[in-house]
């Protein structure tokens, strides 16, 4: 088991024909992730060989689904188009759709959003997100494969490159799935939809949060915690020496007021009995101690 | 991006939203003259992306253009809560029977838009949610159905709005959903909306907040960035499309990914505290690629920042080979040469780390520290700034 894929998971690649959607298709097949197809509006038809995999091209999600039986869709869309790529995904009923695409205007991705919620077929990872994976069976996204293998670790973060870190410190554990959501104001799945699937997941026995600065998603995942989840659960946020008002890099972490504060997320965390982190490594080594290992 | 109150009000008035007239003045002279064009008693109300200016004396009643100009002259230099003022706005004084509140903002926390709406404006709002929570309708919008006038007319409702002015409200409304939506705005605030005597609705004052993702369709919005207020360290670094942030400490930091230099900033504030208290002094991604180029760009605008006394490099090796970033440090110390003078620590960790630490070992760069791990590096970049 492992959460919102399996090896079985066929994935089709919207924007594959791109240099990234090429570059990362590549990387996807070389760790196992059954790529069927990808779509690209106007060169429906074609056939793309990657490494030796004959990948036939559609022009919507909709002749991709139905030629190659693909459950899953990953966008490597640009920004001006992903909303188009989104909602013909939404349309087709693509039930997991990554979006991987940094830099989308909120109101595009607050409005594909909402349209997943009115159709209710459609889970959306992303945007501006790694992606997941399940180490040894399934990788759909930009997380690199050959971090870490198989373990009982579920890891949920909005940051990608701390996602790689934490999976490095614990590569001798392994995970069952880390899934990163993405650092945008707007997001498809957050830290309370992987929570709740690690806790329901036979494989996972602990999961690691991280969070950052931005809004209030740790504070309602802390609560969620609180009542729910009974495995344990270590947590990290990044960015205490945000000042006010500036954008740390992703468009979403920004401290506004008293609101979105690092210091906010870990009292929240804490007092749901998280233990939290000051770094990456001391949050791994509770961890550690908490398997025994 | 947030805006000043002026261009708040220019782009209320582009779309139809009911403002009066105004004009900005930099200087005293240019004061008296919009209060002449305008006429008749005026406001003369500092410039300043900061509440509370009211309470510090920014905003003046001026009778007629020579005292707009002595108010002018006065408000203009003015530092309010460490923001100087530079410009001043002229606008015709209304007089006011009610004052009312109306915001479209993104609503993260539900995913969706919100409309905050009050007959209780003026005063601080955050007042009013938190004194008097009844007094704020709080209406969530779909980004797909947006604000119909059927919605505006049931948010005009739910918030009380008397029925002399219901019609106009709504009329408001519907233009400011057209500003946040056609601009790509994430908050559109107007408080105060005015009743004036002669029962007309005007939005007095007002704080538009837009989303930089959205640059690429609205080449207008380049017009308004603020670039007296930019650091100038900041701006050459958006001139090189780099990520960059200035701080207040003595460590530059160079990573990759958002968290990740996150992560860095407050990894070095904690090893900080052991070294005299030297923190961070910017955020700077370097994002997945990692050239040669971007790491001297990146690496010349930390070194051209005279309060950096160390650098520390943080890279995790994901879609990047720690080889190639290695590789990068190395040509970017041969391309700034002479400039390079700050020692340098640099923990490589993840995809190719053998190979990329080796090339680094090889160079002996003499400014060049290797560190195993990121906690270990950051003690010792927080060690040696502390020197």
């Amino acid at each position: 088991m492992a959460i919102f894929l399996t090896e079985n998971t066929k994935v089709i690649v919207q924007g594959m024909t791109g240099s990234e959607g090429t570059k990362h298709t590549r990387r996807m097949l070389a760790s196992g992730t059954k790529i069927v197809g990808g779509v690209t509006p106007g060169k429906g038809g074609q056939v793309v060989d990657i490494d030796g995999h004959q990948l036939p091209v559609f022009n919507t999600v909709a002749e991709a689904m139905a030629a190659t039986g693909a459950d899953a869709s990953v966008v490597f869309v640009p920004p001006k188009f992903a909303k188009a790529a989104v909602i013909d995904a939404i349309d087709a009923a693509m039930p997991l759709v990554v979006v991987i695409t940094e830099g989308i205007p909120v109101h595009d991705s607050a409005s594909f959003y909402a349209y997943s919620v009115t159709k209710g077929t459609t889970r959306i990872i992303g945007p501006n997100c790694p992606g997941l994976i399940s180490p040894g069976k399934s990788n759909i996204g930009i997380i690199p494969a050959d971090i870490t293998g198989a373990g009982p670790i579920g890891l949920v973060s909005k940051s990608g490159t701390l996602t790689y870190q934490m999976m490095y410190e614990l590569r001798d554990i392994g995970f069952s799935t880390a899934v990163g959501i993405g650092g945008d104001p707007v997001i498809g799945t957050t830290h309370i939809d992987c929570l709740r699937a690690f806790q329901d997941d036979p494989e996972t026995t602990a999961i690691v949060m991280i969070g950052e600065i931005g809004g209030d998603a740790e504070e309602r995942a802390a609560a969620f915690i609180a009542e729910y989840v009974t495995k344990p659960v270590v947590g990290y946020v990044a960015g205490f020496t945000a000042p006010e008002g500036k954008t740390m890099g992703h468009a979403g972490a920004i401290v506004s007021g008293s609101s979105g504060t690092a210091q906010g997320k870990k009292d929240a965390l804490e007092a749901a009995g998280v233990k939290v982190g000051q770094t990456p490594s001391e949050t791994a080594q509770l961890l550690r101690d908490i398997l025994g290992r | 991006m947030d805006l000043f109150e002026y261009q708040a009000r220019d782009l209320f008035e582009k779309h139809g939203v009911p403002v009066l007239a105004a004009a900005i003045a930099t200087t005293a002279d240019e004061a008296e003259a919009a209060a002449t064009k305008i006429g008749g008693k005026v406001v003369v109300k500092a410039q300043v992306k900061v509440g509370g200016r009211g309470k510090a004396g920014g905003v003046k009643l001026a009778e007629n253009p020579l005292d707009a100009r002595e108010k002018a002259a006065a408000i203009l230099g003015m530092d309010i809560k460490g923001h100087e003022v530079r410009t001043v706005m002229i606008a015709a004084a209304a007089p006011i029977e009610s004052e009312y509140y109306l915001a479209i903002l993104l609503d993260r926390s539900n995913r969706t838009f919100l409309v905050m709406a009050s007959v209780s404006g003026g005063m601080d709002i955050e007042e009013v949610a938190h004194t008097a929570p009844e007094k704020l309708a709080k209406i969530p919008v779909s980004a797909v159905d947006g604000i119909s006038l059927a919605k505006a007319k049931e948010i005009i409702g739910a918030a009380n709005f008397p029925s002399d002015v219901a019609d106009q409200v709504a009329d408001v409304l519907l233009k400011l959903w057209e500003v946040f939506q056609s601009e790509d705005a994430t908050l559109v605030e107007v408080n105060p909306l005015v009743k004036t005597k002669d029962g007309k609705v005007i939005a007095l004052d007002g704080k538009i907040t837009l989303d930089d993702n959205a640059e690429f369709r609205q080449p207008d919005h380049d017009a308004l960035v603020d670039h007296a207020a930019t650091n100038a360290l900041e701006a050459a670094a958006k001139a090189k499309n780099l990520n960059y942030v200035k701080l207040e400490g003595e460590v530059g930091i160079i990573g990759n990914g958002a968290g990740l230099v996150m992560s860095t900033l407050d990894v070095v504030a904690y090893a900080g505290k052991k070294h005299g208290g030297v923190r961070p002094a910017n955020f700077l991604d370097i994002g997945g690629g990692a050239s040669a180029q971007i790491m001297a760009d990146g690496l010349s605008i930390i070194l051209g920042d005279k309060d950096v006394k160390s650098v520390f490099v943080n890279v995790f090796g994901g879609i990047t080979a720690c080889d190639a970033v290695a590789d990068g440090i190395v040509q970017a110390l041969e391309l700034l040469g002479d400039k390079a003078t700050k020692p340098i620590v640099v923990r490589l960790d993840g995809n190719n780390v053998v190979e990329g630490r080796a090339i680094l070992a090889k160079a002996a760069h003499p400014l060049i520290e290797q560190a195993d791990t990121m906690d270990g590096a950051a003690n010792r970049a927080a060690e040696l700034a502390a020197k």
